[in-house]
């Protein structure tokens, strides 16, 4: 028998005695200890099936309209130490992001090629580190901002879902010290549910190898609970809406 | 009495009598507390998330063997080598030979805590590899040669000015002690050991059976760093953190942020399904993920205590532990320290040696209340206490509850008693608190009440 | 009714006011109250230290004195629990597994009888004084006990409640767990007392004297001038 086979034995034989109900805390709910002799034998019946989650009932309440979840992301953002702005036309946005360029004094941006990111490379007139077809680690880390697309914002959370695939690969949100995400304003979601509802919708079966929500820029506490910016991942995460 | 209960007292009296050091772990718990109320408070409702969790939870344990099969033949699916260990040893060959065979020079982890159970980081350097932890927590506590304090916030027993020491001694670092520079420090040092290292190391919270997927959970972006750039990503879990669906995610990531960290989601939760995929821009080549035991199905066969596999590792029963919170996470001498350590110890490790842990609670509950997987956490301490005592009573102890049983609730030997007391009070009063007081261990520190001159019974007894 | 009150050992030695409080409490409200003179332990060091076999032969006196009781009621959340909750899995699969459970739904923490058995907040005590309440975590986290002891000090006339910060934190008494680990038990003992301190009241009441006996202990070692009470006491003051 190899590991695989000695170990799934193991859980078939311990699974023999059904365990408790969860979360009772009843004394009914004890069982007896095998190998424990003497003590109480009392059966409970178990849940035949796991309740249905239906996280959204219970998670943070989410505004039914757009105008209340993008107020909800808006709060959520600033509360993360994320910079969020929605913009009416691309010339604004684009308007926005030569400043920022300009504020920050980028002189390498790194990308990937897709209608959003591009358009938004095109508007800052700067060399570009394109990540697509793989690209060298060093030139990716000497890259002031890495500008991605994303799959979704989360209202409930503040959160920018990203994959492998929507993203340029896993490092270009990551690596680079700034990250901008260029989103559109039809690309916000309620909750958590409806991200994973839109992941599943998507990409099923074939999802992409990496798949994450980002929530606020790159944080630590580990010295006396202080919050830093910027621990290992970006120091800065701007959200630019159009 | 064990080494282990004597080393257990003598730290516990150690780190008790060290006032300032207690009030600076009570303070970052405290102010963690209250960060963690005011996000259950905005959940629509915190207790049905709880019983939901639990139900989940349930179900992915008490399925163990299907969830398991159908996680691993998703993953082998993408292109993911999956492994099983029965053990520690199992797992350590299995990752000293895949680092081997890669010819590896060095290794970027990011914190695991599976990896400190299974003592991994020696056993690497042992071998001659390069190990660094990524997460800066973990990266302070292994460059003071320490175990992390707690399983969610390794380092929160130093101050600033000890980890500026430590990156001056260590690191040659002149930076100055305020958490944003001494933060910059690690940055820059970790950045290089990315870019060269040529496995990266992770742990994980949870594995998705559905779509055969590891998230993990992280506020650094080192754990992203960490799958992103290395060539071979090794990942190690219990094979007890299965979840049966993708979207039972949009309950379990909140509420470990929430009940761990106070935080309504942590910066990054990610989800990995496979190494690189065709027409992906980056990724390792190879995804190998460990699946261990190491004794999780003896906890398994324990029907009563089984729910103590639903734990997600949140730390939030460590937080609220008033004991915890008194002889800090270093005293406990194990890997998983706080409740869930007392409970689940005695099982990993041999009970008759981690029975003291079980014993060492006022089983107040407060874990009980805090968990949000709702694991009968202070009750498991009493039925470790019951399991030891079964198998193996001390004859003294058990003598004495005998004797005490008959004398207790007989009217003649207990008014006995009381009297014999009361006649022995003042000799006791003589050497209250020395060692040569029967009752020293209540005495050395508090004063004993005396025993009333009429007691209750008497006085139900005679009155009119 | 009939109140089968249940002494617990160590307030009929120690703390006999206590018990004599809660008997006065109860006649004045028209009820009969008997004391069975053979229960004095419930059975809670044995059977919290392991000792369940020990524990048994003392409970199931318990169960025998108490079988006819029309309610039981118990001056400490701690013993309280290990009736109402502990009784019946000690019980389970033993032949008293049934009376444990109808003796455990029958018996009544003091406090809560008061109000939520017999509807009664104001007992029309007077206790001028500044007291903070002590929630022993038995009483607290097994029962449930929070709201009762209050809306029975809230109609205390003269008396001033002032909540501690932490309240719900564990004052380290733990029965065995005192003695046994004895350096951590006093740790949490203080930061307690310093929490009661900070209130400036001059009383720590509490439902529960075994907690009271840890915290009055430490408090009287270091000279401060802070009481602990129990709750009955205080109601019974006129």
């Amino acid at each position: 028998m190899n590991e695989r086979e000695k170990i799934l034995t193991r859980i078939r034989e311990a699974l023999k005695v059904p365990a408790p109900s969860p979360g009772t805390h009843a004394p009914a709910s004890h069982l007896p200890v095998p190998g424990v002799p003497g003590l109480p034998s009392l059966r409970v019946p178990a849940p035949t099936t796991a309740a249905p989650v239906e996280a959204r009932r219970w998670l943070p309440k989410v505004g039914p309209g757009f105008p209340e979840q993008l107020a909800l992301f808006a709060q959520n953002a600033a509360d993360l130490k994320a910079t969020f702005q929605i913009f009416a036309n691309w010339t604004e946005l684009n308007a926005a992001l030569v400043q920022l360029r300009d504020a920050e004094n980028w002189q390498r941006v790194a990308s990937h090629q897709s209608e959003l990111s591009s358009q938004a490379c095109a508007a800052l007139q700067r060399p570009v580190c394109w990540t697509d077809k793989g690209y060298d680690v060093l030139a990716l880390e000497s890259c002031d901002v890495g500008v991605t697309e994303c799959d979704a914002l989360i209202a409930q959370t503040g959160s920018v879902l990203v994959t492998s695939r929507s993203a340029g690969g896993r490092a270009l949100s990551v690596l680079p010290p700034h990250h901008v995400v260029i989103a559109r304003r039809e690309q916000l979601v309620a909750d958590l549910p409806a991200a994973f509802a839109l992941l599943q919708q998507k990409y099923a079966p074939e999802f992409p190898s990496m798949m994450g929500f980002i929530t606020g820029p790159s944080r630590t506490g580990d010295i006396e609970r202080i919050l830093v910016l910027g621990a290992h991942g970006p120091k800065k995460l701007t959200i630019f809406c159009v | 009495m064990s080494t282990n209960v004597a080393q257990f007292q003598e730290a516990a009296a150690r780190v008790t009598a060290d006032t300032r050091q207690r009030q600076f772990i009570r303070t970052a718990l405290g102010n963690y507390e209250i960060a963690r109320d005011k996000r259950k408070a905005a959940f629509q409702s915190w207790e049905s998330a709880r019983q939901a969790a639990a139900l989940t939870k349930w179900e992915a344990v008490n399925h163990l063997d299907t969830h398991l099969e159908e996680l691993v033949a998703k993953l082998e699916a993408r292109g993911t080598k999956v492994h099983w260990a029965s053990n520690g040893t199992q797992a350590r060959e299995i990752i000293l030979g895949i680092v081997a065979a890669k010819q590896a020079k060095s290794i970027i982890k990011s914190k695991a805590m599976t990896s400190e159970e299974i003592h991994l980081n020696e056993a690497l350097e042992k071998a001659g590899f390069e190990v660094v932890e990524s997460d800066l927590g973990e990266f302070i506590v292994q460059l003071r040669g320490e175990a992390p304090y707690h399983i969610v916030f390794p380092s929160m027993h130093l101050t600033r000015g000890q980890i500026r020491e430590l990156f001056a001694r260590e690191l040659g670092s002149t930076s100055s002690d305020s958490p944003e520079e001494l933060t910059m420090v690690a940055r820059r040092v970790m950045r290089h050991k990315y870019i060269t290292a040529d496995i990266g190391f992770t742990g994980g919270n949870f594995a998705i059976a559905e779509t055969g997927m590891i998230s993990i959970t992280e506020n650094e972006g080192n754990a992203r760093l960490t799958a992103a750039l290395p060539k071979t990503m090794v990942t190690l879990i219990g094979i007890e953190k299965v979840l049966p669906k993708l979207a039972d995610l949009a309950l379990f990531l909140p509420m470990l942020a929430t009940a761990g960290a106070g935080q309504p989601l942590t910066c990054y939760n990610t989800m990995y399904g496979g190494p690189r995929q065709p027409g992906e821009a980056d990724g390792p080549e190879e995804w190998h993920v460990v699946l261990l035991d190491n004794l999780r199905t003896e906890l398994l066969a324990d029907a009563e205590q089984r729910d103590a596999l639903h734990c997600i590792r949140c730390g939030a029963c460590l937080n609220v532990c008033p004991i915890f919170r008194n002889v800090g996470g270093h005293t406990y001498g194990t890997t998983y320290s706080g409740p869930v350590g007392s409970v689940i110890t005695p099982h990993l490790r041999g009970l008759q040696d981690w029975k003291h842990l079980s014993n060492a609670s006022s089983l107040c509950g407060a874990c009980t209340e805090a968990c949000p997987v709702k694991i009968d956490l202070h009750h498991h301490l009493l039925h470790n206490r019951r399991n030891a005592a079964t198998e193996k009573p001390a004859f003294l102890e058990r003598m004495g509850y005998k004797i005490f049983g008959i004398i207790a609730n007989d009217p003649l030997f207990w008014s006995l008693a009381k009297k014999f007391g009361w006649l022995t009070q003042p000799l006791q009063k003589l050497v209250m608190g020395t060692a040569l007081d029967p009752a020293r261990a209540w005495t050395k520190t508090r004063d004993l009440p005396p025993l009333a001159r009429q007691s209750f019974k008497d006085w139900w007894k005679h009155r009119p | 009714m009939t109140v089968t009150l249940f002494v617990p050992c160590f307030v009929d030695a120690l703390f006999p006011r206590a018990g004599i409080s809660m008997v006065q409490i109860l006649e004045r409200l028209g009820h009969r109250v008997v004391c069975p003179a053979e229960v004095a332990c419930c059975g809670q060091p044995p059977f919290n230290s392991g000792y369940w076999d020990e524990a048994r032969p003392i409970a199931r006196k318990v169960l025998q004195q108490l079988k006819d009781a029309e309610a039981v009621v118990i001056g400490s959340g701690s013993c309280g629990a290990m009736v109402k909750k502990f009784y019946p899995e000690l019980f389970a699969g033993q032949p008293e597994a049934e009376l444990a459970t109808q003796i455990a739904n029958r018996t009544w923490e003091f406090s809560e009888f008061l109000v939520r058995k017999l509807g009664v907040t104001d007992l029309g005590a007077h206790f001028p004084a500044k007291v903070t309440f002590h929630d022993g975590c038995h009483g607290l986290r097994e029962l449930g006990i929070k709201q009762s002891p209050r809306a029975l000090l809230g109609r205390v006339r003269g008396l001033e409640l002032i909540e501690m910060k932490e309240a719900e934190t564990c004052c380290g008494f733990g029965g065995t767990f005192a003695a046994k680990f004895p350096s951590i038990s006093t740790a949490m003992g203080e930061v307690k007392c310093n929490s009661a301190l900070e209130t400036e009241a001059e009383y720590i009441v509490s439902n529960d004297s075994s907690c009271l006996m840890h915290i009055q202990g430490l408090l009287s070692r270091q000279g401060k001038p802070l009481k602990t009470l129990h709750l009955a006491e205080v109601l019974n003051h006129a």
